[in-house]
């Protein structure tokens, strides 16, 4: 166990250093300049290189990333070169948006997946099974960004029961806040819940073909008792590995329908700092995305362990 | 019985609404600025939060675009043009309390046209050779060379004026001596504007007591917001094809106006075969502005032949001076020994004017035998690289917003690669001009050399599509400068 852990924390310190050196390597390589982003077309070269001095694009590129690094290392994410403020605030602002939606689709999607897709293993063929093919297909095959479109059009528009964007923040309290993120959440679940109910009950399907399924109908077990505690638990770990790249994409890759709500969530941070070329945010945030990423895979590869004791015997 | 208690209690609840006006308002913008001093960088956002809500200059332009005294009462220029002294209002106060006075204007000015600056027009200030404070009322501006256009100059958004104790601090945290003050800054999200008890005009304090910017890039996240009444107003909607919906909806009011920004699609004229006057003219001539217009624009827009727009000083209409005319086009070409047409790439940036604007041109151009590539091209940052550092392009197409920008065609470094001395001089005449008529008169000929030589393609003026629920007054309908002034913006009773 001590070994598994030592093992990935070597493995997530290598990708973040690769990481962080791609990115800082991938900037410095596209063309533009922030300062010129900054000073637009009518900028004289004077006035640039001033600009320039004083954001410190004028240090050599190893120099700069040794100093983005060593501030990352000792925890200072460094200065936004665009917002002019530390990016420890913009990020935490952000990651109050982006972290409860993501949680809350996540809820939403296991709510409905996870039902659908064992009762259409359960009855194989049956009407609920083909309803759950449908529903997978179908909220599947359609965007998200589009989902929430018509979510808008019909929700805030039409019956004016819901905000049609914009975030108001956690200070006036959570109702209005929740409010504002559950259209996008449902936009966000829809897609991921059609992929979870096939992957439910595919592994569902899978569980309840073993043998001791057969053995623990034989001893009599009832078919309720069967499904979700015998079957579903074996089921689980293929579930729980969909659910962690599920969490990933929704904090990492929400940008489309956080632009349809008009959210300040960090995808947008990430593009707007890209258009920018505010290198210093852009770092960051893909530094903490790749990282969340890690961990979360981590974090599931912990619970397949603690599920299934033969990977346990394997670890 | 049941149904009286209702609408009883719908009375109540919506009485206080109708008895008392609203005196809150929120403002839809595409883009956040990225900082809030317009002194020290170009973003036209920060100008559209800032300029006469948090910050004045010494001067102002009001909505038509014209000169108005506002931190300087008025000014007296020196027979040579070369000293303007300034009489300054007494009594004003910044945000935080500090007295604004002929320090903290000769402050300012200095500081933007200091080495260290970083003002985006800077050069405006280096016409600039002394600022003099004599007394706490007093200014003088004493100029290497007469400029016509000082003034006007110095009513924009990057000449606002600044306090020595706060002006470094600005771009998080604004101090003016506007009527607003920033309240809070969410940012990715909004600008909270509050009311500023201690305004120095007292007499003209806004009717609004809030106003909030929401920063929305999406058209139709704009269109559902204001359906939705998430947002009360926005100035710029930035898809014309959904404005025509807001103009038949009665508790809307959507007015088409005038804005500064030029869609040009520039050419490099450093090299074949734009070098050749005749393969530009042929291109112009390719163009039915009035179908492109229709087409990108949903009719809105108007059509431009110089680099000038409709509100300038002096505008001429010149859209006659080479126009669509796709056999004479082939004649010019053939002229020009491309009797088989032209291939030649376009860089378009991702903005949704420019890519369609640039697919009707392609369609245009096919008319007479040129074949134009699209190369998508992200803006700023690599447009900036390449088109206008680098200069590695063929064509490009962009609307410039600066207003009364014609001079950046006498700049030799600029990506067009027009050289002409007798448009230099025609510019240079107008900036030392000594009257506006004399001043108009040169930005005349400056226009028609324009027109003739097309160094680019003069296509359309962008409108001021505003759209603002029905109620609200006072917003600018036209846009002299970017800018969105809420000075003047209440609620009917």
């Amino acid at each position: 166990m001590a070994a598994l852990l030592l093992r990935r924390f070597a493995g997530l310190v290598v990708t973040l250093l690769l990481t962080s050196a791609a990115i800082f390597a991938a900037l410095d390589v596209l063309p533009g300049d922030p300062a010129a982003v900054m000073l637009g077309t009518a900028a004289r070269p004077d006035t640039l290189a001033a600009l320039r001095a004083e954001m410190g694009l004028d240090r050599p590129a190893p120099l700069r990333y040794a100093a983005w690094l060593g501030g990352a290392v000792t925890g200072h994410l460094g200065t936004s070169t665009t917002y002019g403020v530390p990016v420890a605030g913009l990020v935490a602002d952000r990651l109050a948006v982006t972290l409860p939606l993501a949680l809350v689709a996540l809820a939403l999607a296991v709510g409905a997946a996870l039902p659908l897709g064992v009762a259409a293993a359960a009855r194989r063929g049956g009407a609920l099974d083909a309803a759950a093919a449908v529903f997978a297909q179908g909220t599947t095959a359609v965007p998200g960004f589009w989902i929430g479109l018509l979510l808008v059009l019909l929700f805030a528009v039409r019956l004016g029961w819901m905000p049609a964007g914009g975030f108001p923040g956690w200070a006036g309290g959570a109702t209005p806040a929740l409010r504002a993120l559950l259209l996008p959440a449902i936009a966000l679940a829809l897609p991921q819940a059609g992929v979870l109910t096939r992957v439910a009950r595919g592994a569902m399907l899978d569980a309840l073909g073993e043998d001791f399924i057969r053995t623990a109908r034989a001893k009599g077990l009832r078919p309720r008792t069967v499904l979700w505690r015998h079957a579903l638990r074996n089921a689980l770990p293929a579930i729980l590995t969909v659910l962690g790249l599920q969490l990933s994409f929704l904090v990492a890759g929400a940008v489309l329908v956080e632009t349809v709500f008009a959210l300040p969530g960090l995808g947008r941070l990430a593009v707007q700092a890209f258009a920018q070329r505010d290198a210093v945010v852009v770092q960051d945030v893909v530094l903490l995305l790749a990282a969340f990423v890690i961990l979360v895979n981590f974090a599931v590869d912990l619970a397949g362990l603690a599920l299934d004791p033969r990977q346990r015997d394997a670890a | 019985m049941a149904r009286r208690a209702v609408v009883l209690a719908a009375l109540l609840l919506a009485s206080p609404a109708a008895a008392s006006p609203r005196t809150s308002a929120v403002i839809g913008m595409s883009v956040e600025p990225t900082g809030l001093d317009p002194t020290v960088a170009a973003p036209v956002a920060i100008g559209q939060v800032t300029w006469q809500n948090v910050y004045q200059g010494l001067v102002r332009l009001d909505r038509r675009g014209a000169v108005q005294p506002q931190l300087a009462t008025g000014w007296t220029v020196s027979p040579d043009g070369l000293a303007y002294t300034f009489s300054l209002r007494t009594g004003v106060r910044f945000h935080d309390g500090e007295v604004f006075d002929a320090a903290s204007a000769k402050f300012t000015l200095d500081r933007a046209r200091g080495p260290a600056s970083t003002n985006p027009q800077k050069q405006f200030f280096s016409v600039i050779d002394a600022v003099e404070a004599p007394d706490p009322a007093t200014l003088v501006v004493r100029l290497k060379q007469p400029s016509a256009n000082l003034l006007y100059w110095l009513g924009w958004p990057a000449s606002v004026m600044l306090a020595p104790n706060s002006a470094d601090a600005d771009r998080t945290d604004p101090v003016g001596t506007g009527p607003f003050k920033v309240a809070r800054w969410v940012k990715g999200d909004r600008v909270e504007l509050v009311r500023d008890p201690g305004y120095w005009d007292a007499a003209h304090a806004p009717a609004l007591e809030a106003a909030t910017f929401r920063f929305v890039g999406d058209a139709q996240a704009q269109a559902t917001a204001l359906r939705a009444g998430g947002l009360d107003a926005v100035p710029e909607l930035s898809a014309p094809e959904l404005f025509a919906d807001f103009k038949a909806d009665p508790r809307f009011e959507a007015v088409a106006g005038d804005t500064e920004l030029k869609v040009v699609a520039g050419m490099n004229g450093a090299k074949p075969p734009f070098d050749d006057v005749r393969v530009r003219r042929a291109l112009m001539m390719a163009v039915d502005r009035r179908a492109l217009v229709d087409a990108v624009s949903s009719g809105f827009g108007t059509p431009i032949g110089s680099h000038y727009a409709p509100d300038d000083p002096g505008f001429l209409d010149l859209t006659g001076a080479l126009p669509y005319d796709p056999a004479k086009a082939r004649a010019l070409l053939a002229e020009a020994s491309h009797p088989d047409g032209l291939s030649f790439a376009i860089r378009v940036p991702q903005m949704g004017y420019a890519t369609r604007s640039a697919e009707i041109l392609q369609a245009m151009f096919a008319d007479v035998g040129v074949t134009m590539t699209i190369l998508p091209t992200e803006f700023p940052a690599a447009w900036i690289a390449d088109v206008f550092k680098k200069h590695d392009f063929d064509m490009t197409i962009v609307a410039h917003a600066e207003p009364l920008d014609i001079a950046i065609y006498a700049r030799p470094d600029y990506y067009f690669g027009f050289r002409n001395s007798a448009f230099d001089a025609a510019v240079a005449a107008a900036e030392r001009a000594p009257d506006p008529a004399a001043r108009n008169a040169a930005y005349g000929t400056a226009q028609r050399i324009l027109a003739a030589d097309v160094p680019a393609l003069y296509l359309y003026a962008i409108p001021k599509l505003g759209v603002w629920t029905a109620g609200l007054r006072g917003l600018w309908t036209d846009e002299p400068i970017p800018s969105n002034d809420l000075t003047e913006v209440r609620w009917d009773e």
